[in-house]
């Protein structure tokens, strides 16, 4: 295919809707969208079931009620609006605490087999930020079986799935979308996906940063795809970091340590042995945590009267904490902290309830998790910002175009409690299937592809390959994600926000001269090439963003806005393209959140419980 | 840091080779580390598949020194001195370097009656017990890495894909067969169409999976028995007669 590729050469295929991914969040729009009737079509990167879904750990967050029959939506709504610093979009944030319990017992119906309680019920562990044990869970596979229970029923419903082909550009048509084109892995070749809808469900961008816990396919494929189609991102300064990442050694610096080894009843200590984390809790998680190891131990213990232990506070105050220890210099020998279940709980039965983290540290790390403590320290993670969408319907500024999942944004604020990603995929996966079938069936006339898009897009591609020589594309990514680390990191500030966009322009530059060496049959080079660009912008949105909100709040901490400032709070931070292609960003007043929701979140304990607030809202 | 070398085969569909490469080995590395590093210094078109590195995705299938292994859980001071050969799955056809075509398995899972379950209680609740679930958890816990589909002697030597759906999805049948909702019947076609009979357990899947999933004794067998109490396996009915049930 040479510089002037002929669009009528090139394999088409044709579905009312594509989905591009595969993980938790396309997998169940893709259901969705078959139950709807519609023809759909499935793309991801790599084979199915391989989506950084599977990865996941410790459970999936529904108020069901199972093991604390306290639980309900509106605590559990309020648990979200509190951990995400109450930037959370309100009604997603209802949405979601509604609907969650309903998407695990579809699960189950699909033949999921969750952990269960004495009697029979699907069992619900603790985690950070989490009121009550809310998160279903298998042992510390839960993104596994929720993966594999969606793919089984899913490939029995009529979807086209196409493995190991990557979305390279949205296609519009005037300002809807009209399909994408993309590439096969296996061969090289181009395909052109004609659709009248297309639900991005692609995950996040890690592999900007190299303490990650995330895999090479979270090259923010579909922010960068939506931004340059139109679309707007909202409140990208949001990247989360897990407190608890390995640390060594190095070859495995980031690996995630689950959540739930904490939820279980593991500590955190210092060099000196100290149980810091008492020292570290805010005034506003001060009356719901234990203010003693000894009324800790009796929460651990099931005392309902005992409150909860401070490794439990939400994930950027733990990772905060980490941090100042290990600046202070009471870390551990590389540079982490201990994690210590050991001393907590018996060898069988740390086997039985974290087995695959047992199987981790001893195979990656000589490390043995029921006689030794762990090493751990923060590593980038999630991104709470994404595509900017419609609460209901999860459709984005571009008309046609869907967000679901990590991509998508609005749930989770300026931080997301552990478990409330897997809820989020399934909960607004659906939503964003039944919001494209509506779009389709108001349609009047199918939008049409228009052939100099497509061959934009092939040339882009192949220029790669077809230069005489350039930069070798591992050592651009390499070099960036270095570079992110350090300059937009866990705690940011100006001067390192405005080094890092100094930065951006040279490797953009660098990026524009990569070259990938031999044909474009699976080949890693060339992958890694094309995944730059939208690395690229999503860096360089990240950091604007970052520098943009003069405050600290959530994952977000600036050094030189230390504190949450009220004022923010009536701010999001959207990031669109200009008309001449440069990035702009914009300071965009809130609506203020529905008045009975607003009490919810902001209530006592006591009194959402008691029923003297909130009772009338259903 | 210390330099290995190591024999990767290069090649596609029509043909290829061994290629050697030397590289500086860090503390704590696993093979896939070495491949990345292969990547970025001296083949950046070198084709390996991997995504979490952690053993959880079962991507990174691959034959390390002969063996079927996870490049991203076998560890480089678990190897013996000397050079490290690296092949693609043999039981599969080659796409590129340690690429292969697995797309066989995702048609065998189709093939396979869906969950069927039975309805709900009054109450809205599904009732089990844990030890009434441990066994079909012990099968869900495979991460499809097709390192016993590419070692069982049915698929590999015999090449008989077209009559066995191999030890992968005798555990696939066996999670759905042995789940205390699921109401569907799959003896006959596990007999007529999965192939049960094929099996004639050497558990040499068994000793691969990553996972430690007992595939034979804990999944196959079972299911070799209830094809036997409806119809005849000489295999399992010997097994049975010697061993007595499980
Ligand atoms: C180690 C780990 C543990 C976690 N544990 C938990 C937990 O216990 N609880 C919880 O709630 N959350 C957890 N999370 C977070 C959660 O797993 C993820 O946020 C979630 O799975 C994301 O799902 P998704 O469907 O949005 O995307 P993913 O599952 O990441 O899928 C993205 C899909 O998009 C495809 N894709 C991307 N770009 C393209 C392109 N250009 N073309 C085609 N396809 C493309 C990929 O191939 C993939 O199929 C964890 C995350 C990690 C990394
Ligand atoms: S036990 Fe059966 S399935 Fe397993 S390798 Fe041997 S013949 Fe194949
Ligand atoms: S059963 Fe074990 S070896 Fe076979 S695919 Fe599953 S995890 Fe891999
Ligand atoms: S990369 Fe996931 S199992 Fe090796």
């Amino acid at each position: 295919m040479g510089n002037g590729p002929d669009i009528h050469e090139l394999q088409t295929i044709e579905h009312d809707v594509i989905v591009i991914g595969a993980g938790g969040a396309g997998l169940r729009a893709a259901i969705e969208c078959s139950r709807q009737g519609l023809n759909t079509g499935l793309v991801c990167k790599s084979l199915l079931g391989k989506a950084h879904t599977v990865m996941a750990e410790g459970g999936m967050a529904a108020a069901m009620g199972n093991v604390d029959s306290r639980d309900g939506w509106k605590i559990h709504f309020r648990d979200t609006m509190r951990g995400g610093k109450f930037l959370n979009n309100w009604r997603m944030a209802e949405l979601h605490a509604k609907e969650a319990p309903d998407r695990v017992r579809e699960l189950e119906e699909w033949g999921a087999v969750f952990d269960r309680t004495k009697d029979g019920l699907i069992s619900q562990r603790n985690f950070g930020g989490h009121r009550y044990p809310r998160l279903a869970h298998v042992g510390d596979r839960t993104g596994l079986e929720l993966i594999r229970s969606l793919q089984d029923y899913g490939v029995h419903s009529g979807i086209h799935v196409h493995m190991e082909c990557t979305a390279l550009d949205l296609m519009k048509d005037g300002d809807r979308v009209c399909g994408a084109l993309a590439y096969w892995r296996d061969t090289g070749r181009f395909v052109l996906f004609r659709a009248k809808a297309v639900i991005l469900a692609t995950g996040g961008i890690g592999k900007a940063w190299r303490i990650t816990s995330n895999s090479w396919e979270y090259t923010g494929d579909g922010l960068a795809m939506a931004y340059l189609a139109g679309a707007e991102l909202l409140d990208l300064e949001f990247t989360q970091f897990h407190p608890t990442g390995m640390v060594w050694p190095p070859s495995v610096r980031g690996t995630l340590v689950t959540e739930g080894v904490r939820g279980d009843g593991g500590i955190l200590l210092n060099s000196e042995h100290k149980r810091f984390m008492f020292n570290y809790i805010s005034p506003r998680f001060a009356p719901e945590t234990a203010a003693s190891e000894e009324e800790a131990n009796r929460w651990l213990a099931g005392d309902k009267s005992a409150r909860r232990p401070p490794e439990l506070l939400t994930r950027d105050e733990v990772a905060r904490a980490i941090n100042a220890e290990v600046k202070a210099g009471r870390g551990s020998e590389h540079g982490g902290v201990y994690l210590d279940i050991a001393s907590r709980l018996p060898a069988e039965v740390i086997k039985k309830k974290l087995p695959s983290m047992y199987h981790q540290f001893k195979e990656l790390a000589e490390v043995d998790i029921t006689r030794q403590p762990m090493e751990v320290g923060p590593t980038l993670h999630y991104h709470m910002g994404g595509i900017l969408v419609d609460a209901e319907s999860q459709m984005t500024t571009v008309p046609g175009l869907f967000a679901a999942g990590e991509c998508g944004a609005g749930l989770h604020g300026a931080n997301r409690l552990g478990g409330n990603s897997l809820s989020d995929l399934l909960v607004f996966g659906r939503r964003a299937g039944i919001g494209a079938a509506e779009y389709i069936r108001s349609l009047t006339v199918s939008p049409q592809v228009n052939a100099e898009q497509v061959q934009a897009g092939i040339r882009r591609a192949t220029d790669i390959l077809n230069r005489d020589s350039g930069t070798n594309p591992f050592v651009i990514q390499d070099q960036l994600q270095d570079m992110m680390g350090k300059n937009v990191g866990i705690i940011r500030t100006k001067s390192e926000l405005e080094t890092a966009l100094g930065e951006l322009e040279k490797f953009k530059a660098e990026a524009a001269r990569v070259k990938a060496h031999a044909t474009s049959q699976y080949n890693a080079g060339w992958h890694t090439a094309l995944d730059l660009r939208n690395l690229l912008i999503a860096s360089e949105a990240v950091a604007k963003a970052a520098l943009t909100r003069e405050e600290s709040r959530g994952a977000h901490t600036r050094e030189d806005f230390p504190g949450e400032r009220d004022e923010w709070l009536k701010y999001n931070v959207i990031i669109r393209r200009g008309r001449d292609g440069e990035m702009v960003v914009e300071k965009r007043e809130r609506k203020p959140g529905p008045a009975p929701l607003v009490e919810i979140a902001n209530s006592k304990i006591e009194d959402l419980e008691s029923g003297k607030v909130g009772a009338d809202y259903k | 840091m210390a330099e290995r070398t190591f024999r990767i085969w290069r090649g596609n569909k029509d043909g290829g080779e061994f290629v050697e490469y030397k590289i500086d080995v860090g503390p704590g590395w696993v093979v896939l580390d070495c491949i990345h590093r292969i990547q970025m210094q001296h083949a950046t078109d070198l084709a390996c598949r991997w995504n979490c590195k952690a053993g959880k995705c079962g991507s990174c299938s691959m034959e390390i020194n002969g063996k079927p292994r996870l490049g991203c859980m076998t560890r480089m001071n678990s190897l013996p001195d000397g050079p490290i050969t690296i092949q693609p799955l043999k039981t599969f056809p080659l796409v590129k370097d340690l690429v292969t075509d697995v797309k066989w398995n995702y048609e065998q899972n189709k093939r396979i009656p869906p969950f069927k379950p039975k309805a709900r209680n009054a109450d809205g609740t599904h009732r089990m017990m844990q030890e009434d679930v441990d066994r079909v958890q012990e099968f869900r816990k495979c991460i499809e890495c097709f390192l016993c589909q590419d070692v069982c002697h049915v698929l590999r030597d015999h090449k008989a894909h077209d009559q066995f759906v191999g030890p992968r999805f005798m555990i696939r049948l066996a999670s759905l067969e042995m789940h205390p909702l699921d109401t569907e019947d799959r003896v006959e076609k596990m007999r007529k169409e999965f192939g049960t009979g094929w099996c004639n357990i050497t558990r040499c899947c068994t000793e691969v999976c990553p996972e430690h999933i007992g595939i034979t004794d804990n999944g196959i067998i079972p299911m070799k028995e209830r094809v036997v109490d409806r119809y005849f396996d000489p295999i399992a009915w010997f097994l049975g007669k010697v061993f007595g049930k499980k």
